[in-house]
């Protein structure tokens, strides 16, 4: 009883098709079905007018500021941190154990759930260093949360850099951080961009990590030390309270509208890059 | 003056280097700091294998969410890991290169969408299907495995494609030039030949789904309880904790912690076990 094997061939293109096409279809479901229903919700005046009655009614102003802050902050500490790590692993030394277990931990802290970060800088931020729930505490959560992410794409795109480049750059006589800084970084960094926005696509989707240290105070914050809440915070309590269908419909749409153009972006440097690369 | 700052330079990047592993030791060092002394207080056993969660009472067994993340987590793999290791395989072996290089980021577009949103699309459309065809509360273990299992896909596929296309081209020559099929040549070569990375996948993608809390929240019902069918409504560790951090103090706030701890020793260990593998991968490669 073998099946011929022009049979199993045909078997596994369509099974196989057949789980890409899903795939997508479900991908293009989600998308579609947020925006739907929340596209008409938007409107400039839903965008820029304060929410009432916890937002059950009015806009999402004060989300969005929050939304922009939280992760603005996290890159402006996690890029220099995720950058010149990328630049010692892959330019100032060899594999060693030191290297190994730096990787190991990097790799390990991109695996941990969003709740676990969340947990950590409630103790350790909000609490022990006394920043309370505030900008301070959520930016700095989300630094360490997206720090994986900005290692590995900037080695990925300084590995990427041709060595004749670093071999030409140090036959002119340009010392290690002359080349770093002149020919590596430069021509490395549509790719370090890319990890960037990557970080904040995921900054803003975030909920977990920002609701137990940013809190969720629904007023425009004046200093780095007030609570604020996010659009995906603002749409969880919306949608899970059962405050108001419309409104989070109205949030979810903003928020992926937001997610696709940051990834969108992200994507469209990239395949710069690799075509100018290649 | 140069040679003294190269050094400094060096020396610089050396100790910011650490930022990474330093960040997890601290994260490490103040979840367990939190958690542990409870747990020891309060017994190792009583604390894991009691199902009696009542924090008023002061009552914290977590083995009803131990259950329910086990399951949950099993769900998603039956639902996620066959449909994505299917779809790496056929965008790496039946697609052409071009037209993966655009299926792909597309896919890739899933990871990007927030788990909150996952949530709600489980709450608005999954739910409703699953309460009027099976009954029940339609938000259930079964609502959370599939919404799970979608949502570790993009991590499956892509660590799987990037497995698949490291099998060396000769491989599948060879394997054609004796007459295979794509199929054949795909579970006789090239299964074999990239198991350990698409290991490594699915293990991401377990320990992804284990750690997933918002969209679990949403969808999956959130009463304590050990499940006995797919269509009861469940809360895992990592709902457990998130629900009950806003308000919980004292006694009940260190049981959260140490729900944290347990967490974060699954998924330190099932990193390992995925580092290791992809590992072997590179060596063997």
């Amino acid at each position: 009883m073998r099946i011929p094997p022009k049979y199993t061939q045909a078997t596994a293109v369509t099974i196989l098709g057949g789980a890409t096409v899903l795939t997508i279809v479900i991908l293009v479901f989600i998308i579609f079905f947020i925006l739907e229903k929340g596209l008409p919700v938007i409107s400039l005046n839903f965008l820029t007018s304060n929410p009432q009655e916890m937002g059950k009614a009015g806009g999402i102003f004060p989300t969005l500021i929050g939304t922009i802050l939280l992760p603005l902050l996290a890159i402006i500490i996690a890029t220099p941190l995720g950058v010149f790590t990328s630049v010692y692993l892959s330019e100032y030394t060899k594999e060693t154990k030191i290297t190994r277990v730096i990787r190991f931990g990097t790799d390990c802290l991109a695996g941990i759930p969003s709740i676990i970060f969340g947990l950590f800088g409630y103790i350790f931020f909000v609490i022990a260093l006394g920043m309370g729930w505030s900008i301070l505490s959520g930016g700095l959560t989300l630094a360490v949360m997206v720090l994986p992410t900005i290692i590995r794409t900037s080695e990925e795109a300084i590995r990427a850099v041709p060595k004749s480049y670093r071999e030409v750059s140090f036959s002119l006589g340009a010392t290690s951080w002359q080349t770093v800084k002149k020919v590596i970084l430069p021509n490395a960094l549509p790719g370090i961009v890319t990890g960037i926005m990557l970080s904040i696509g995921r900054s803003i989707g975030e909920t977990a990590a920002v609701i137990f240290t940013a809190g969720s105070s629904l007023r425009i914050p004046s200093s780095l030390f007030d609570s604020t809440r996010t659009m995906a915070v603002h749409f969880y309590i919306l949608a899970r309270e059962g405050i108001s269908a419309e409104n989070a419909y109205g949030t979810a749409a903003t928020l992926i509208l937001a997610v696709l153009l940051v990834n969108l972006s992200a994507y469209w440097i990239m395949n710069r890059f690799i075509s100018k690369r290649s | 003056m140069k040679l003294v700052g190269e050094k400094t330079v060096k020396g610089i990047l050396g100790t910011i280097a650490f930022s990474a592993i330093s960040a997890l030791l601290l994260i490490a060092l103040f979840i367990l700091n939190e958690g542990l002394p409870f747990i020891f207080k309060y017994g190792v056993r009583e604390f894991l294998f009691s199902s009696d969660w009542q924090p008023h009472l002061n009552k914290f067994g977590i083995f009803p969410m131990i259950a329910a993340s086990l399951w949950v987590t099993l769900g998603a793999m039956i639902v996620g890991a066959p449909l994505g290791v299917a779809v790496a395989l056929f965008l790496s072996e039946y697609v052409p290169q071009a037209v993966m290089r655009i299926i792909k980021p597309t896919i890739e577009l899933l990871a990007a969408i927030p788990s909150v949103v996952y949530g709600f699309i489980g709450v608005m459309v999954l739910a409703p299907i699953i309460r009027n065809s099976f009954g029940g509360p339609g938000l259930s273990l079964l609502a959370g495995s599939i919404i799970l299992g979608i949502m570790i896909l993009p991590t499956v596929i892509s660590i799987s494609i990037d497995s698949i296309l490291a099998v060396p081209q000769s491989f599948r020559e060879g394997s054609l030039a004796l007459g295979a099929t794509t199929w054949q040549t795909i579970h006789m070569v090239i299964i074999k030949a990239s198991k350990s990375g698409i290991i490594a996948s699915i293990i991401l993608g377990l320990g992804r789904a284990i750690g997933e809390t918002m969209a679990v929240i949403m969808v999956a019902g959130n009463s304590v309880n050990i499940p006995t069918s797919p269509f009861n409504s469940v809360r895992t560790l990592t709902a457990n904790i998130a629900l009950e951090m806003s308000y919980a103090t004292g006694l009940h706030r260190q049981a959260l912690f140490a729900t944290g701890v347990i967490l974060f020793i699954v998924i330190i260990i099932l990193n390992s076990i995925a580092s290791v593998a992809i590992k072997k991968r590179t060596i063997k490669k």
